[in-house]
């Protein structure tokens, strides 16, 4: 179907600003992604999916500024034993990446037209172009067409140590670009960390090919710099008796949206997908996520917690698509904010769309205050309002955290939460 | 300690006079017990002193040594030593038991200038206390009161006692929902922390608690005053007659 010619002219526009490396092994896919964003044309407001969510800033020529973070913390991951790659502003940065090389795992660059990556080039695009129906997820196209750079990750085995992804924010003005893929065969494992804000406009694409009886953990920081503006997916593929677990933390940023697809097309498979997110004042935080059931026993579970106070934002759009013949499928879903004052807004769709009939299948969603009892039984032991509106607050958010089952990554996550609370106190 | 005088309360959003002008002092070493029928103010007046919403003080006072617990967030009363052991304590998912002692616990001694505890230290004197109580280490990892029985609850309002130290301790019907073994423990955890520097007013229905809690002064309270003062032969009284010849006898 072609797009209104407003949306038309949106698109081209965007499109001549860009420039599409050329050149190596994936050119076909670009060019075929390019096609597919042209006939679908970027985002609007009338967009089923973006109703909540104002694309437009995600979508103009120009970049937005966004102001560079001024800390001397530590990266939250910096205490993980993990092999490190690092991006200034979407750009690979070798001096301070550690070497490529992980026993089980070959790792290259996507900027790396040189090499012949047989197993990338049939695979780059392909689960991003799947995961555009039936819901169409423009800003992804774009990215598989005009990403710059990415990491490009086999697993053959068990990875004997987490990847780390960390993005660095330099200039005022950036926009980045990153296209990942990962592959992991039959029966391998790895753990993939991403912390940092990446630049002050972002567009990621993470697909991600899980093999039968593989596993693959997912654990990300998003970066508490104030003005950065996001987009990310993730797209995934899962074989039989296959694991995808991702969990997001969210800190700030004055528009992020993270798009989740998965699809369940092997038996037996388990996918999670979780986040927490904190906002204060000029904050919209957008996840969206599509789960496809279309194979027997399957096993998929949403958990997002939002805390949300001087007029923050939170969306959560959820779906679960069980196709005809997924019996025996078990999806779980569940949505909660934590509204600290009235002027926060939480905006929630769940959807289920179900075509076999053996199914169990739960959603819930719920909005809600601090609880007044819990905050007086506190207080009345000594522990002054603000500490016990961040315990408190860290309570609610701990459904969601403690789906992270690595506790050192946990206890990092926490400890940004807490550092988070106590600079946003009152 | 604890001196009260002519407190006038009334429900905030309502115009109900709930308390009518109660008059009452605690010495440092001493239990006094209030003791009276439903509907009487008794819960209301340990809400009062401990800073709840949802009431306001029309008239009278309330100190604290030299603290005018009034004028102070719950939270600074409890600094100044108040404690009050809740009738129904609350539960808090999500908040381990342990972390909410220390946090309660340095809170405490960082509003009074106090050096904070270690997390050591903690542990030791926590795990003391605990064991005096019956508490087990699962009940202190445990979200605080999430999954506990009437009588573990209460309990767990004593160790809290036990560790914040307070000067003045209010036990808010701590003998509802117990069964008498249950009872008898709380009641050796509160006589435990029985000391010379330390007040404490037990609010309570019947006499049985105070067969293991003994009290120095018994007042009967009924309509928002205290309408009768005697030793401990007045809960006997009581337990033995009913608050209805008491109260025809002072009406």
């Amino acid at each position: 179907m072609a797009a209104p010619a407003e949306k038309m002219d949106t698109t081209e526009a965007r499109i001549a600003a860009l420039s599409m490396p050329q050149g190596g092994w994936s050119d076909a896919a670009r060019a075929d992604a390019l096609a597919r964003l042209r006939a679908m044309g970027l985002p609007n407001r009338r967009d089923e999916y973006w109703k909540f969510t104002r694309p437009d800033v995600l979508t103009q020529v120009e970049t937005p500024s966004a102001a560079v973070l001024e800390t001397s913390e530590a990266q939250v991951f910096s205490n993980i034993d993990a092999l490190r790659i690092v991006f200034n502003d979407g750009v690979f940065d070798a001096e301070a990446s550690d070497d490529l090389a992980m026993e089980h795992v070959t790792i290259d660059r996507l900027a790396d037209t040189s090499a012949d990556i047989h197993w990338a080039g049939s695979l780059y695009g392909q689960l991003e172009k799947s995961g555009q129906t039936p819901v169409a997820r423009p800003l992804g196209a774009l990215n598989t067409a005009f990403a710059t750079d990415g990491i490009l990750i086999h697993v053959t085995g068990k990875a004997p140590r987490p990847i780390n992804l960390v993005y660095h924010h330099r200039a005022e003005n950036s926009e980045a670009i990153l296209h990942h893929v990962i592959k992991l065969d039959a029966g391998a494992e790895l753990t993939v960390l991403e912390t940092g804000p990446a630049a002050a406009r972002f567009n990621k694409v993470m697909e991600v090919d899980v093999a039968d009886t593989a596993a693959f953990h997912h654990v990300r920081a998003q970066g508490r710099d104030h003005e950065r503006h996001a987009a990310t997916h993730i797209f995934t593929r899962l074989g039989t008796e296959s694991t995808f677990k991702s969990f997001t933390l969210t800190v700030n940023g004055r528009l992020t949206r993270n798009d989740c697809v998965i699809e369940l097309t092997g038996d037996d498979a388990i996918a999670h997908v979780a986040g927490a997110c904190v906002g204060d004042g000029d904050f919209h935080h957008d996840d969206t996520v599509f789960i496809t059931h279309d194979a027997l026993r399957c096993e998929s579970r949403q958990v997002f917690k939002k805390v949300l106070r001087n007029g923050a934002v939170g969306v959560f759009q959820g779906k679960i698509l069980v196709k005809a013949g997924a019996q025996k499928t078990d999806g779980y879903q569940i949505s909660q904010s934590l509204l600290l004052d009235d002027d926060s807004q939480f905006l929630a769709k769940p959807e289920l769309e179900i075509y076999a009939d053996d199914v169990i299948c739960s959603h819930g969603s719920t909005s809600g205050a601090i609880d007044e009892e819990a905050l007086f039984y506190l207080r009345s032991r000594g522990v002054p309002t603000e500490i016990a509106t961040d315990l408190l607050t860290l309570a609610f958010l701990a459904e969601a955290v403690n789906e992270i089952e690595d506790e050192g990554l946990r206890d990092a996550l926490v400890e940004q939460l807490e550092g988070w609370l106590e600079r946003h106190r009152g | 300690m604890l001196t009260i005088k002519d407190l006038h309360v009334k429900l905030e959003e309502e115009d109900k006079q709930i308390l009518k002008g109660v008059d009452l002092t605690v010495e440092a070493g001493k239990v006094h017990a209030i003791m009276g029928p439903n509907g009487s103010g008794k819960s209301t007046l340990s809400y009062v002193l401990s800073g709840r919403d949802g009431y306001e003080v029309t008239g009278g006072e309330a100190h604290l040594g030299d603290d005018d617990l009034l004028e102070l967030e719950p939270e600074e009363r409890a600094a100044a030593g108040l404690f009050l052991a809740f009738q129904y304590p609350v539960e808090i998912p999500g908040v381990g038991n342990m972390t909410f002692l220390r946090t309660a616990v340095n809170a405490q001694r960082k509003a009074r200038g106090e050096e904070e505890m270690s997390a050591a230290e903690f542990l030791k004197v926590v795990r003391a206390r605990a064991k005096e109580l019956k508490i087990d280490a699962d009940m202190l990892k445990r979200p605080v009161n999430v999954g506990f029985s009437g009588g573990e609850k209460k309990r767990n309002e004593i160790l809290q006692m036990a560790m914040l130290e307070p000067k003045m301790c209010i036990l808010d019907e701590t003998d509802s929902g117990l069964d008498v073994d249950a009872m008898k423990l709380v009641a050796d955890g509160v006589n435990a922390l029985r000391s010379e520097g330390r007040g404490f007013l037990v609010i309570t229905h019947y006499q049985r608690l105070l067969d293991h809690i003994k009290p120095d002064v018994v007042h009967i309270m009924a309509d928002g005053r205290i309408v009768k003062t005697g030793g401990p032969e007045l809960a006997l009284e009581v337990e033995n007659n009913g608050y209805a010849d008491i109260l025809a006898e002072v009406a």
